[in-house]
C-alpha cells in the first residue's frame, strides 16, 4: 500500500525502502496508483472476512453491534473485535473500494487460545508479518515465524507449540502491532473503541514505561504502551523517542497486569479500625481523628514511618516531611534499603551520585554490554529490550551470573560465579586489565584520585586465588576483561545480584573502579547503570524517604542544612539520622520503636527473615497501614488507610533514569479510597500541622523545586510537554541524560580499594546448599498487585525451589516433587523445579509467593556495614523430601 | 543432545548464521528433523526454535516426520498419469493408510509422488527403495507391499 510514483523511476516503488534524494518528484496519490492499491487490496481481502467493509449499509448496523459481535466466527467487520480501530478500514475507505470481485475463501483456521491474554484467529490474518518481525527484531523472542510456504503460509510456531512452549513472554508487542482483529486483547475484546485515553507511567518497575489507560464507563479497558507519547509533541529534531524509556514496549505485567488489580474486588474502599481482633469500617472523619490523636502520644524517635517506592514523589516529599516536622524523628525509610541502599552509599562515595548515569537508550548503542548480578530479562523486560537492541548491532556481551538467565544465549562470555564472589570477580578482571596495559591511565591520572591505595589492594587478587574463589576458569576472566576494556564504549549493568549481600557496598565500589579504570563513565553510551526495582525508587530516595538525608540527599548531619530545613518548615528538627530499615524492627523489639505508620509496603514478605518482622510488627502498640490492598503485613494494623492506586491520583514518578514523568488521573477512586498525599495532609493537619495546605499535587511538586537543587527547574507545565531527567535546575534546563560528563559530581571520581570478604553464610554440614532469591518475569514483589491478575497466575501459579540435576539426584529428588527448604531461620514448602539453570550446589527461589516465602529462610542477622543490606542473595540452605 | 548432532554442530562451529546447511546436514543424518533436533540447532544458531522450523518448513525438501523403513514413490508425471497413475496412488495411500509425504505408523513405509522417473516407457511406474515396477496395476500394488 506504500506504493508510490517517482518522476523518472520505473515501475512503482515502495515508499518504505526507497532512499529519499535531493529534487525527486513523489506522487502518492494518483488515479493510476489508487487502482493498483485497489486491486492489491482486492487480492488481501479474499482471504479476509469483507462483507462489512465493502458493504453500502455498514453504518446502519451500528445499533446491532452488541448482539452481532459475540460471535464464534467472525465474518464481518461488525463481528469483529478490532471495528473501528482496524487498519483495512481505513485503507479500503482511503482507497475507495467498493467491491471484492474476487471469490473469498474462508481458511477454517481453529481461533487459537493458548495466550491467558490475548486470542489468535488467523482466519483474520493478512500476513503482513509485522507481529513476527516485532517479536523477532525489537522483542528477540523470536516465538512466532511464518511457517510453511504459498497458500498455506501462516504465522504459527514450532511444530504448532503452544505460545508458551514456544517461548512468548506475553508481553503483548504482537497483539498491539496487528493491523486487523487476528490478535486481540480477550479483556478488552468487546468493549469497543474507549471514551478517553489518558497517558502515564506504568507502576511496575523502575524502567518508567509510558502507557495509554484506555477507559470506557469509569473502567480501565486496556493499558497500551505509547508509540509517539510526547515526541510528537517536541520539535522535529528531537523526534526519536526522545522521552519515553519504553519506545513503544512494555512488558506483560505493564500490559495485561494492570487493569485486573486496579478494579480489583478485594481493593480496600473504606478505613478500617480494628475492634478486639476484628476489622469494622469507619468513615475517614473517625478515622482520621483516631489516627491524629494516638499519633500525638508517640512523637519523637518512638515513631517510624515507613514511605513507599509505589507512590508519587509528591507523597513521599509530604512522608518525610510528616515524620520529620510534625512527629519530630529522621525514623523514615523505605524498601530502597532493600534494593539499591548500597549503590545510593557506593556511587555517591565514588562519583557524588547513586543513580544510573546513562539514559537506557544508551546502552543499545553501547560497544561492549557488561550485565551483573541481574537477571535483565525477567526484572526489567523492557531494558533488556536495548540490551537486544545492543546485540543486533554486534556489540559484546558479557553477563556474570550464577544461573543462566536468558541472555546467556547471546552472551561472548557467560562468568558463572559463585553467589557472593562478585569482588574477587570484578577484581580479577581489574587485575588483567592492569596487567595486560589496557587501563585508560590518562582518565584516570585527568579525572580520578586514590588510584595508588587501590592499585595496591589489587595485589591481592591474583588470578588463581579468584578462580578458586569464584569457581570461573581464568581464561574466561581474562577474555572478559579484555572485551570491556577494549570494546568501547563498554556500559555495566546491574542490579540485586551486586547489592543485596552484606558487602553489596564493596561490590558497588568494584563496579565504580572497573568503569573508571576503563574510562568507561562520564560519555555517551558507558556508565554504570544500577536498575531500579520499583516504579518511583529513584524517587522516594530523591525526596529523602531515607534515614540520613533530606530530600535531595542532603545530609541530616549536617547543621547549616538542617538550619535550612527548620527555617523552611518553620520547626525544629532532629540532628540525629534515624534508623534504617532492618534496624527499624530490632528496634520494635527492644521496645523503643512503639508506633509505625507504613505506606504501601509489605515487609512481611519482602523483608529478610520474615518471622523476625512478622513478630515485631504484633509488637507495636500503634500500626497504621495505608494501601490498595489488604496485604499480609496490613492485616497486622491497628488502622488500616485505604489510599488510591496509581490510575487514579496525580504525581510524578521518578524513573531509573532519573527521568521525572508525570503520573495522571485516569479514573475515579475506588470507594472511599484516597490519594495517599490527601491522607497524610489530613493526619498532619488534624496534628495541628503547618505547611500541609495542598489542594493539588503540582503545588506539592512547587515546594519540592524551591528545596531540591535538582528538581528546580520541574514543574507540571513543562511535565506535560517533556519528561526532565534530573539533575534539572533551572526552568532553563534540559535536564541532565548523562553524568559526570568533564567532571564527576563530587570533583574527582574516587578509586576505593578492596579486600575479598565471603558471604557472611557458607554453606556448611548441616546446611550444604547456597539459596539465592531473584524475581519472575511475571510476578511482581510480594504479589499483592500481580497475584490478582488471573493470566499473570495461570502462567506462574506457584513458586518453586530450582535445583541443579545433580543436587537433585543426590537428594532423590525429581521434578515437580514437594520439597521442604530448611534455613537456620526457618522453613517451607515447595515444588521442586529441576533445571541446568542452577549451578551445582546453589538453588534459587523467587521471593513472590506468600505460602511459599523465600525470605521467611533469609537472613538479616548481618547486614551490609554502610548500606544496612541484609544478604538476600546468599543463605545456607539444606533440603529435605517431603 | 545426541552424539550425532553435536558431531555435526562442530563443523559449524565458525559459520553459526549457517541454518540451511546445518538443517541438510541434520535431515541427512537423522533421516529427518525432530522436535529435539529444531531446538538443538536453535540453540546452536541463537535464533528461537519457531525461527528455525519457519525457515524449514519453506522448502520441501525437509521432514518433520522419521522416514519409514522404505521409501515408496508413485510416479504422476505426464505418461504416467496418462496411464491411470493417479490410480495407483489411491491403491496405495488406501493400503498403507497414509497420505504423500506421510509415513505409515509401523515405520515400514514413506509415501511420496514424483513428477517421472524418466522411464516413460514403463509408465505407470512406482519405485520401492532401489526397485523400479513398471507396468503398475491396481492389483499388482497389494502383492508387491507385501513383499517388504
Amino acid at each position: 500500500m506504500c506504493i508510490v510514483e517517482v518522476e523518472g523511476m520505473r515501475g512503482f516503488p515502495t515508499a518504505c525502502t526507497t532512499p529519499a534524494m535531493g529534487g525527486i518528484v513523489v506522487k502518492a496519490n494518483t488515479p493510476q496508483i489508487q487502482e493498483l492499491r485497489r486491486n492489491i487490496l482486492e487480492l488481501v481481502l479474499t482471504e479476509h472476512p469483507h462483507t462489512c467493509l465493502v458493504c453500502d449499509r455498514k453504518e446502519r448496523c451500528q445499533p446491532y453491534h452488541i448482539c452481532l459481535r459475540k460471535v464464534a466466527v467472525t465474518t464481518g467487520c461488525i463481528m469483529c473485535p478490532k471495528n473501528g480501530r482496524c487498519e483495512l478500514q481505513k485503507v479500503v475507505d482511503y482507497v475507495g473500494l467498493a467491491e471484492v470481485k474476487l471469490p473469498y475463501t474462508y481458511r477454517d483456521l481453529p481461533i487459537l487460545r493458548d495466550s491467558p491474554f490475548f486470542d489468535r484467529d488467523y482466519n483474520l490474518c493478512i500476513l503482513c508479518g509485522r507481529c513476527v518481525r516485532v517479536c523477532q527484531e525489537i522483542r528477540g523472542v523470536g516465538a512466532i515465524a511464518f511457517t510453511y510456504r504459498g497458500s498455506d503460509a501462516l504465522v504459527g510456531t514450532a511444530f504448532d507449540y503452544s505460545l508458551e512452549e514456544a517461548g512468548c513472554q506475553f508481553c503483548g508487542a504482537c497483539v498491539d502491532a496487528c493491523p486487523t482483529g487476528a490478535l486481540a486483547e480477550r479483556a478488552a475484546k468487546w468493549e469497543g473503541l474507549p471514551e478517553r485515553v489518558i497517558t502515564t507511567i506504568c507502576p511496575y518497575c523502575g524502567v518508567g514505561c509510558q502507557l495509554n489507560l484506555e477507559i470506557k464507563k469509569e473502567r480501565i479497558i486496556s493499558s497500551v504502551p505509547i508509540l509517539e507519547a510526547l515526541a510528537n509533541k517536541l520539535p522535529l529534531k528531537n523526534f526519536v523517542f526522545q522521552g519515553t524509556p519504553n519506545k513503544g514496549q512494555a512488558c506483560v505485567k505493564g500490559r495485561f497486569g494492570i487493569v485486573e488489580f486496579v478494579h480489583h474486588p478485594q481493593r480496600l474502599t473504606n478505613p478500617l479500625i480494628k475492634e478486639n481482633g476484628e476489622f469494622k469500617e469507619a468513615s475517614w472523619d473517625e478515622v482520621l481523628d483516631l489516627v491524629a490523636d494516638k499519633l500525638q502520644r508517640y512523637k519523637g524517635d518512638q515513631f517510624a514511618l515507613i514511605s513507599s517506592a509505589k507512590i508519587t514523589n509528591e507523597e513521599n516529599y509530604l512522608s518525610q516531611k510528616f515524620a520529620r516536622a510534625i512527629m519530630g524523628t529522621n525514623n523514615v525509610d523505605h524498601c530502597a534499603r532493600l534494593c539499591h541502599s548500597p549503590s545510593v552509599a557506593g556511587l555517591t562515595q565514588a562519583f557524588g551520585s547513586g543513580a544510573m548515569t546513562n539514559p537506557i537508550s544508551d546502552i543499545g548503542d553501547a560497544a561492549c554490554v557488561f550485565v551483573i548480578g541481574s537477571n535483565t530479562p525477567s526484572g526489567h523486560p523492557v531494558i533488556a529490550l536495548e540490551v537486544k537492541r545492543a546485540i543486533s548491532k554486534g556489540a559484546k556481551l558479557i553477563v556474570a551470573n550464577p544461573r543462566e538467565i536468558n541472555l546467556c544465549r547471546w552472551a561472548d562470555v557467560w562468568l558463572r560465579h559463585l553467589p557472593g564472589s562478585d569482588v574477587a570477580l570484578l577484581m580479577g578482571m581489574m587485575r588483567v586489565i592492569m596487567d595486560e596495559g589496557l587501563a585508560d591511565l590518562a582518565f584516570v591520572e585527568e579525572r580520578c584520585e586514590n588510584f595508588d591505595a587501590f592499585k595496591q589492594s589489587l595485589k591481592d587478587f591474583d588470578l588463581d586465588f579468584v578462580e578458586k574463589v569464584t569457581r570461573v576458569p581464568k581464561a574466561k576472566i581474562i577474555e572478559a576483561a579484555r572485551l570491556y576494556a577494549t570494546q568501547k564504549p563498554a556500559t555495566i549493568v546491574y542490579a540485586m545480584g551486586i547489592t543485596q549481600h552484606s558487602h553489596g557496598t564493596d561490590n558497588v565500589f568494584a563496579i565504580a573502579n572497573l568503569a573508571m579504570l576503563t574510562g568507561n563513565i562520564g560519555k555517551p553510551f558507558s556508565g554504570v547503570n544500577p536498575l531500579r526495582g520499583q516504579n518511583n525508587v529513584q524517587g522516594a530516595c530523591d525526596m529523602g524517604a531515607l534515614p540520613n538525608v533530606y530530600i535531595g540527599y542532603q545530609r541530616i548531619d549536617n547543621p547549616d542544612i538542617q538550619k535550612k530545613f527548620e527555617d523552611f518548615w518553620g520547626v525544629s528538627l532532629s540532628p540525629t539520622p534515624g534508623l534504617t530499615l532492618p534496624e527499624m524492627f530490632d528496634t520494635i523489639h527492644s521496645g523503643k520503636i512503639k508506633a509505625m505508620y507504613l505506606i504501601g509496603e509489605n515487609p512481611v514478605i519482602s523483608e529478610a527473615d520474615a518471622k523476625h518482622t512478622e513478630e515485631a510488627l504484633k509488637k507495636l502498640e500503634f500500626l497504621i497501614a495505608q494501601d490498595i490492598f489488604l496485604s499480609e503485613s496490613a492485616r497486622l494494623a491497628s488502622v488500616v488507610l485505604p489510599a488510591c492506586s496509581f490510575a487514579e491520583k496525580d504525581g510524578t514518578f521518578t524513573n531509573t533514569e532519573r527521568r521525572i514523568q508525570r503520573v495522571r488521573k485516569a479514573i475515579k477512586p475506588t470507594g472511599n479510597s484516597k490519594p495517599d498525599w490527601w491522607i497524610i495532609c489530613e493526619i498532619a493537619k488534624r496534628m495541628g500541622g503547618k505547611g500541609f495546605d495542598f489542594s493539588d499535587p503540582s503545588e506539592i511538586m512547587q515546594e519540592i523545586a524551591k528545596v531540591t537543587p535538582g528538581y528546580g527547574g520541574v514543574n507540571y507545565q513543562r511535565l506535560e510537554k517533556v519528561s526532565l531527567c534530573w539533575p534539572c535546575p533551572n526552568e532553563e534546563s534540559l535536564g541532565t541524560p548523562i553524568l559526570h560528563i568533564g567532571t564527576f559530581v563530587r570533583g574527582k571520581g574516587r578509586f576505593t580499594p578492596l579486600s575479598y570478604k565471603p558471604p557472611a553464610e557458607m554453606p556448611d554440614k548441616d546446611y550444604p546448599l547456597i539459596l539465592t532469591t531473584g524475581r519472575s518475569l511475571y510476578h511482581y514483589h510480594t504479589g499483592t498487585m500481580t497475584r490478582k491478575v488471573f493470566g499473570l497466575n495461570f502462567l506462574e501459579p506457584e513458586g518453586a525451589v530450582e535445583v541443579n540435576p545433580a543436587d537433585a539426584r543426590g537428594l532423590g529428588i525429581n521434578q515437580g516433587d514437594k520439597v521442604k527448604v530448611i534455613s537456620r531461620r526457618g522453613e517451607v514448602i515447595t515444588k521442586a523445579r529441576v533445571t541446568e539453570a542452577s549451578p551445582p550446589g546453589v538453588v534459587y527461589m523467587s521471593f513472590h509467593f506468600a505460602e511459599s516465602a523465600a525470605n521467611i529462610l533469609t537472613s538479616a542477622t548481618v547486614l551490609d556495614p554502610v548500606a544496612k543490606m541484609p544478604e538476600l542473595k546468599v543463605s545456607a540452605v539444606r533440603i529435605e523430601k517431603v | 543432545m545426541p552424539h550425532e548432532l553435536a558431531e555435526i554442530f562442530k563443523s559449524y562451529q565458525a559459520e553459526k548464521g549457517a541454518v540451511i546447511p546445518l538443517l541438510q546436514k541434520v535431515q541427512e543424518n537423522l533421516g529427518y528433523l525432530s522436535k529435539e533436533a529444531i531446538s538443538e540447532i536453535a540453540k546452536f544458531s541463537g535464533i528461537s526454535e519457531s525461527e528455525v522450523f519457519g525457515v524449514a518448513s519453506f522448502y520441501a525438501q525437509f521432514r518433520f516426520t522419521p522416514r519409514g523403513e522404505h521409501s515408496l514413490k508413485v510416479c504422476l508425471g505426464t505418461a504416467c498419469h496418462v496411464r491411470g497413475g493417479s490410480n495407483i496412488l489411491e491403491t496405495v495411500e488406501r493400503e498403507l493408510g497414509v497420505q504423500p509425504g506421510g509415513t505409515t505408523s509401523d515405520y515400514k513405509f514413506s509415501l511420496e509422488r514424483v513428477a517421472c522417473f524418466g522411464c516413460c516407457a514403463l509408465a505407470p511406474v512406482m519405485v520401492v527403495d532401489k526397485d523400479v515396477h513398471g507396468r503398475m496395476t491396481t492389483t499388482k500394488v497389494k502383492d508387491i507391499l507385501g513383499k517388504y
